[in-house]
């Protein structure tokens, strides 16, 4: 009996770890962030459009928030934009952009061609408030609740579905929790 | 002297050729490197000027992974992402931070898989385990194969008796 059952148990050990693999629904670039759960790293840095401006999260403390990292090399970050647009005209959370490896100019010929869906843009220049965030890319989207605590983080463009499904139940849950 | 050079004629030919090309990011990275330079940690071969702090960044790097490339180390990779982090760590060894610390501040924002050299955790024991368990259950199948073998009567097969 163990003869037969033992490598048909083997072999459909197997296949369900190759269907996992093959789902295509699955990022195998998409890495689990340890920041979950911890402190929101400090954003303090200056706004693209203008050099004088500071742009910090310290603003918003208090308040559930997004942080969405882009920049104008990131073909990715074009294609959400439309969606973060439609998601900034519901008014849900402020939205603080991150623009890193770019430069100013291109950055905010990119906000005036595409329209700016944030309440505040910072610009990372030198790249080392992405290294605190644990950035590797672009898009990267994260969500900070009332305590200041990153509680999620999503890698891919910002999609309608996924706001509707990954982004709305948690910030309820951290206003309810808040 | 030999490596020096030879590091020096490849970060040289690495730059031209993304200037050649004309693509974006490799310069970025050239730029980057300069920029580092500039700051007085590293001499004209890119290198530490410690040569003690030059050696453990060459082991620390190696054993950091390109989180965008993801099968290369910072030390091999040219995107902007691994200059940045060859900046980090360079910086960190200049301020006396320990080789642990280095890693830790790694870990702490991009987790295990950053490490090429996992540590040991609840999370990544299966990665160390895994050989292990494998010898275990080989060992096993083995001797139960070994064991039914030798239980079974050596007349087993007449016609290979009587030859």
């Amino acid at each position: 009996m163990w003869k037969f059952l033992l490598p048909f148990a083997a072999f459909v050990a197997l296949a369900v770890v190759f269907a996992l693999g093959l789902n295509p629904k699955r990022d195998i670039h998409a890495l689990p962030s340890p920041l979950i759960g911890k402190l929101a790293p400090a954003i303090a840095l200056t706004d693209v459009m203008d050099p004088s401006k500071a742009v910090s999260n310290d603003s918003f403390k208090g308040q559930v928030y997004i942080v969405n990292v882009w920049g104008t090399w990131c073909e990715a970050c074009r294609e959400e934009q439309e969606a973060l647009l439609a998601i900034s005209q519901q008014h849900v959370v402020p939205i603080i952009g991150l623009v890193y490896m770019d430069q100013r100019d291109k950055a905010k010929q990119w906000l005036e061609q595409l329209g700016n869906p944030y309440t505040a843009v910072a610009f990372d220049a030198d790249g080392r408030t992405a290294i605190n965030w644990g950035v590797y890319g672009a898009p990267e989207t994260f969500l900070v609740d009332g305590h200041g605590r990153v509680i999620y983080k999503y890698i891919s463009p910002m999609t309608p579905e996924v706001w509707q499904h990954e982004f709305l139940p948690r910030i309820a849950a951290a206003r309810a929790g808040a | 002297m030999s490596s020096r050079v030879g590091r020096r004629a490849a970060l040289l030919a690495a730059c031209f050729l993304a200037l050649a090309a004309g693509s974006g990011l490799p310069s970025l990275a050239c730029a980057a490197e300069a920029g580092a330079a500039d700051a007085g940690l590293v001499d004209a071969y890119g290198q530490l000027r410690n040569p003690a702090l030059e050696t453990r960044f060459e082991h620390i790097t190696k054993d950091l992974r390109c989180l965008v490339c993801q099968n290369e180390s910072i030390a091999d990779s040219n995107v902007e992402l691994a200059s940045d982090l060859r900046r980090q760590v360079r910086e960190m060894l200049v301020a006396g931070k320990s080789d642990d610390a280095i890693f830790a501040y790694m870990t702490d924002r991009y987790g295990d898989f950053v490490r090429f050299n996992p540590p040991l955790t609840p999370k990544t024991w299966l990665i160390w385990g895994a050989p292990f368990i494998a010898l275990v259950v080989g060992t096993i199948i083995i001797v139960r194969i070994v064991r039914r073998r030798s239980r079974m009567p050596l007349d087993d097969d007449p016609a290979a008796e009587s030859t």
